[in-house]
């Protein structure tokens, strides 16, 4: 590996596949999805609910439980395997809410409703950290102040109950960098949260990965709500990675015609939009997912071979701004083609080229 | 917590008025109850002399306003079945025993319903879950004289275990395993389906996701919730042990308690006794009431009393 | 119940439990939020007898509560004998397994009476009384219910009230008093188990009704301009169909023991009648000598109550398609560890 240990990936998501066994049938709920995630780097996972990106979080902490089941693939933590090899349990057990933590969408049950806030933040520095209790309450207290809770000393005596949703986000928030960890998952944590409340979190969390050095990977259904925070963003349609890109250039020129739909169908504050469009169609029933591309059958670009074969994840090179400059990416990018991290973009659509071709010409 | 107080005694006081109410109606309409006191021969004078004398001669609503006047001075008049004794004098008795045997069963209850119904919370539809879901619905389905009647077979009679009927405190565990037993079926399918509840919810997988041990997460975060429903139905099967299902255990073993009084006090239409047992029993109801209620509160923040 | 708890979770055939249930119910309709009624009602339907193949345990009870039905309803026609028919000659026979003969295949009593068609007839008895109270008790009640959460208000904070005082009371206790009084008869237990059994079906409709009145459909339909009666009854009613079966099944299980324990005590009904629970009570006098006399009606109440309640609990998994899903994760849960310990 080129470079500084820094550019290193903590974590490589490798060709996971997850399945869920139901009543009537298997649902193919994460189909063959790859990604890394650097040093310090946020990453967004966008995608509608059912798109399997919930799921994908949860199996960066070991916990895909029954039915579901990751039947192909691997998540490595640091090079260790957090999906199967012989010490598994006792790696996810070390990892897990020390080194990866997460926080979850729904901040009002996420939090034990009979315990006190402090207690429940105690009782991860204890297990993790094995401070003592005075000590463990100390840094609880810091914690609380960190995430910009006023008070903090009074507030660790508090219950949930006694707390408001943004605030309560804060306390998951605080409890999830209680072990200082190198990776926050962060599962639409702004979802149930008003629309106020939602920017201070998200302005917190930025806050704090640059703060912290975080590895963030942000979940969430809003392409709106990762464009402030993310370095990459990745796309998730059906169970698959549709589109992996830097943050800027995502915004900027969507490969993906689902990108495009789903940003033509986020308000945005920056451009003046007509009108929004919604994609029509409903997304694939996954327990029979089809041969082709899951999208095509609500893609404008469809062509035949989109729903005849399975498009993968490829190099795109963004629209030449001059072209000078673009050839050059280009030599670069030729020589790292098998590390989508360092390539910058990559897309799975057929299309893509020809489509960057029609707008270049347009 | 004052205010709740006072709210609670009062509702107290109308269930015990209420009881005792009912139970005067009803128990003045069973006939003269001056034929069950007195011998057939006994010559006309006597017994006018008799009803004057407990005022049966009275309107009933006079007899009940003496009636709850007596009642709270504690006065609930002699019982006629034991040669004119206090009344209260006799419950008061005979009390000693119930307590000793719906507490034990209900101890046993506890110890047994809570690990039992979270074994089988941890793996539903397993086998191990199967098999106590099973053995709990037989244990409440089976009728409680029937069940006690084939402890009592298999003790006294086919392995001349122990003597039933007063006696040291070995005596007290079949009797007390009879009353525990449904009690037992029904709170470890409530433990159970509440700790199942519980392992599903968010703030689980929550805690899973901070990296707290399974052990802790069961033993404490899960338990700690489901003990607030397990709390009222607890409470409520205190209730029903002292005052119904001890009648039933006591009649079985020839347990000389409340229950065996309250059927002797009923067969033999000995008001005052009657009332009596039922007075007190109502104000056991209701002081169980108010202690399921604190128990609630302590266990969970959001009840304000 | 549509399955708690709250749900959910095994049957039990306590008034309690069904209270708590109920409102884990509650709890999970209103997650449910905008459901609509009629979707659950088809797939309430559509999976009934495809459910009750797969639960054996409940099967097994229905088809055991069908032959006891049978022989109950029947017992004057398929009886061998008339409930107290037999004089002294013909008493103690064994039973057919311990040497007695064909014509008292479960033997006879001290009194010379066949004890199989004794249990017949008591079956009858047992069960219409049970009958008879799930629907006195529950009419009642669910009367009340619809009324105090529907009007709410004053009404519902008395209905209540009364509800709550009648629930502290010593059930069993009171109910002993009151057939004393009475005299006992079918009629006097009726009446005093209905007495003591029908707060559950308020509280339980209650709980539905204001649960339902938040629903969008309902309201939609009070603003189209349906009259209350109209709201309550094609509205709101049909939401209780499932819990209300499942508890009046419960009840019933309640029942048969409430009325087993009475006469029992002694209290219940008196010779000629003959019930379940009288049977038992004739057991106790010859209970060291011919205990088979206190076990063969002890088991067969306690088997009608362990089936009734596996039926509630196969109602349950019927009624309600999240519970159905939870059962089958369950059973794949354990074929899926099944096929990965054969692999490893």
């Amino acid at each position: 590996m080129i470079g500084p240990p820094d550019d290193a990936p903590v974590l490589e998501v490798d060709h996971l596949q997850i399945d869920f066994v139901t009543r009537r049938g298997t649902v193919h709920a994460v189909r063959d999805v790859s990604f890394t995630i650097a040093h310090g780097e946020t990453v967004g996972l966008v995608g509608e609910s059912g798109s399997g990106k919930s799921v994908t979080a949860q199996a960066l902490l070991g916990m895909i439980e029954l039915p579901g089941k990751i039947v192909g693939g691997d998540v490595r933590w640091k090079g260790e395997s957090l999906v199967h090899g012989p010490g598994v349990r006792r790696t996810i057990e070390r990892v897990r809410g020390a080194e990866i933590a997460m926080v979850f969408q729904d901040p009002m049950t996420s939090l034990d409703p009979v315990f006190t806030i402090g207690s429940q933040i105690v009782e991860v520095l204890r297990r993790h950290r094995r401070l003592g209790r005075k000590a463990a309450k100390a840094r609880a207290v810091e914690l609380l102040d960190l995430v910009g809770i006023a008070n903090p000393a009074a507030r660790i005596k508090q219950y949930p109950f006694e707390m408001s949703g943004g605030m309560r986000q804060r306390v998951l928030i605080a409890m999830a960098l209680a072990c200082e960890p190198a990776l926050l998952v962060a599962d639409e944590p702004t979802t149930a949260l008003d629309v106020t409340i939602q920017a201070q979190i998200l302005e917190l969390i930025a806050e704090l990965q640059r703060e912290l050095q975080l590895a963030v990977l942000l979940i969430t259904h809003d392409l709106g709500v990762v464009a402030g925070v993310c370095d990459r963003v990745a796309v998730m349609y059906a169970g698959k990675i549709v589109e992996d890109a830097p943050a800027a250039d995502l915004y900027a020129e969507p490969a993906h015609p689902y990108t495009a739909g789903l940003l033509g169908s986020t308000p945005r504050l920056d451009i003046v939009l007509d009108r929004l469009v919604a994609i029509e169609g409903a997304p694939p029933d996954l327990r029979l997912p089809p041969p082709g591309c899951a999208y095509a059958t609500r893609c404008p670009h469809a062509v035949e071979r989109c729903e005849a074969e399975q498009p993968s994840l490829e190099r795109f090179v963004a629209l030449p701004l001059a072209g000078e400059a673009s050839e050059e990416d280009a030599v670069l990018a030729e020589d790292e083609l098998d590390d989508p991290a360092r390539t910058g973009r990559t897309v799975a659509c057929f299309r893509a080229d020809d489509l960057r071709r029609q707008r270049v010409s347009a | 917590m004052g205010r709740y107080l006072s709210q609670r005694l009062g509702q107290g006081i109308v269930v015990i008025l209420g009881v005792t109410t009912l139970v005067f109606v009803v128990t003045r309409m069973i006939g003269d109850p001056v034929n069950f006191i007195l011998p057939l021969s006994a010559s006309e004078e006597q017994r006018a002399a008799l009803r004057s004398d407990l005022g049966f001669d009275r309107s009933i609503l006079s007899q009940f306003g003496s009636f709850l006047r007596d009642a709270v001075r504690l006065d609930f008049g002699n019982s006629t079945y034991f040669r004119n004794e206090d009344a209260l004098d006799v419950v008061m008795r005979f009390l000693p025993k119930t307590l000793q045997l719906a507490a034990a069963g209900m101890v046993m209850a506890l110890l047994l319903s809570v690990p039992l119904g979270a074994i089988a919370a941890l793996r539903p539809g397993g086998l191990l879950d199967k098999f106590l879901v099973t053995l709990s619905l037989i244990g409440l389905a089976t009728p409680q004289f029937f069940l006690g009647q084939v402890i009592l077979l298999l003790t006294s009679v086919k392995f001349n275990l122990v003597q039933f009927g007063d006696g040291p405190w070995t005596h007290l565990i079949f009797p007390a395993l009879t009353l525990a037993l449904p009690a037992i079926g029904r709170l470890t399918m409530v433990t159970r389906s509440a700790m199942i509840d519980e392992l599903n919810s968010q703030y689980v997988k929550a805690a899973r996701a901070k990296g707290v041990a399974a052990r802790r997460i069961v033993g404490v975060h899960a338990l700690r919730n489901a003990a607030i429903p397990f709390v009222t139905l607890f409470g409520w099967e205190v209730i029903r042990a002292l005052a119904g299902y001890t009648l039933v255990v006591e009649a079985v073993f020839d347990w000389p308690g409340l229950g065996d009084l309250a059927i002797l006090a009923i067969r033999e239409r000995d008001f005052f006794l009657i009332q009596t047992i039922v007075f007190i029993v109502a104000i056991m109801v209701v002081l169980i009431n108010i202690a399921i209620d604190v128990a609630y509160k302590i266990v969970d923040p959001r009840v304000k009393l | 119940m549509s399955e708690a708890n709250p749900r959910r979770a095994g049957a039990t055939a306590t008034d309690e439990f069904s209270a708590r249930q109920q409102e884990v119910d509650e709890a999970r309709a209103s997650e449910e939020g905008q459901e609509g009624r009629p979707y659950e009602l088809r797939a309430a339907t559509q999976g009934i007898f495809g459910e009750l193949r797969a639960d054996k345990a409940g099967l097994l009870a229905a088809i055991f509560l069908t032959i006891v039905l049978i022989g109950a309803v029947f017992a004057p026609w398929l009886a061998p004998q008339g409930p107290v028919e037999g004089n002294p000659s013909t008493a103690s026979i064994d039973p057919i397994w311990a040497g007695g003969t064909w014509a008292h295949v479960l033997g006879t009593d001290a009194q010379g009476y066949d004890v199989l068609s004794r249990l017949m007839y008591g079956a009858r008895t047992t069960l219409l009384i049970g009958f008879a109270v799930v629907l006195i008790a529950g009419l009642f009640g669910v009367t009340l219910g619809l009324i105090a959460g529907y009007r709410g208000g004053r009404t519902d904070r008395w209905l209540m009230r009364w509800v709550d005082v009648q629930v502290a009371f010593p059930g069993l206790l009171i109910a002993l008093i009151m057939i004393a009084v009475l005299g006992p008869s079918k009629t006097s237990l009726i009446f005093v188990l209905s007495f003591n059994g029908w707060m559950v079906y308020a509280r339980m409709t209650r709980g539905v009704v204001l649960a339902a009145k938040e629903r969008p459909y309902v309201e939609a339909a009070e603003m189209v301009g349906c009259r209350p009666r109209r709201v309550m009854f094609v509205h709101i009613l049909p939401n209780l169909t499932s819990s209300l079966v499942t508890l009046a099944v419960l009840e019933f299980a309640r029942i048969i023991l409430a009325e087993a324990t009475l006469s029992f005590l002694g209290l219940g009904l008196q010779f000629p009648e003959v019930s379940l629970g009288v049977m038992a009570n004739g057991g106790r006098d010859s209970f060291f000598s011919l205990p088979r006399l206190a076990i063969i009606p002890g088991v067969v109440i306690t088997l009608i109550v362990l089936a009734v309640n596996f039926l509630a609990s196969w109602l349950r998994v019927v009624f309600d398609p999240q519970e159905r899903e939870k059962r089958f994760a369950a059973g794949a849960t354990t074929a899926a560890t099944t096929v990965e310990g054969a692999a490893t």
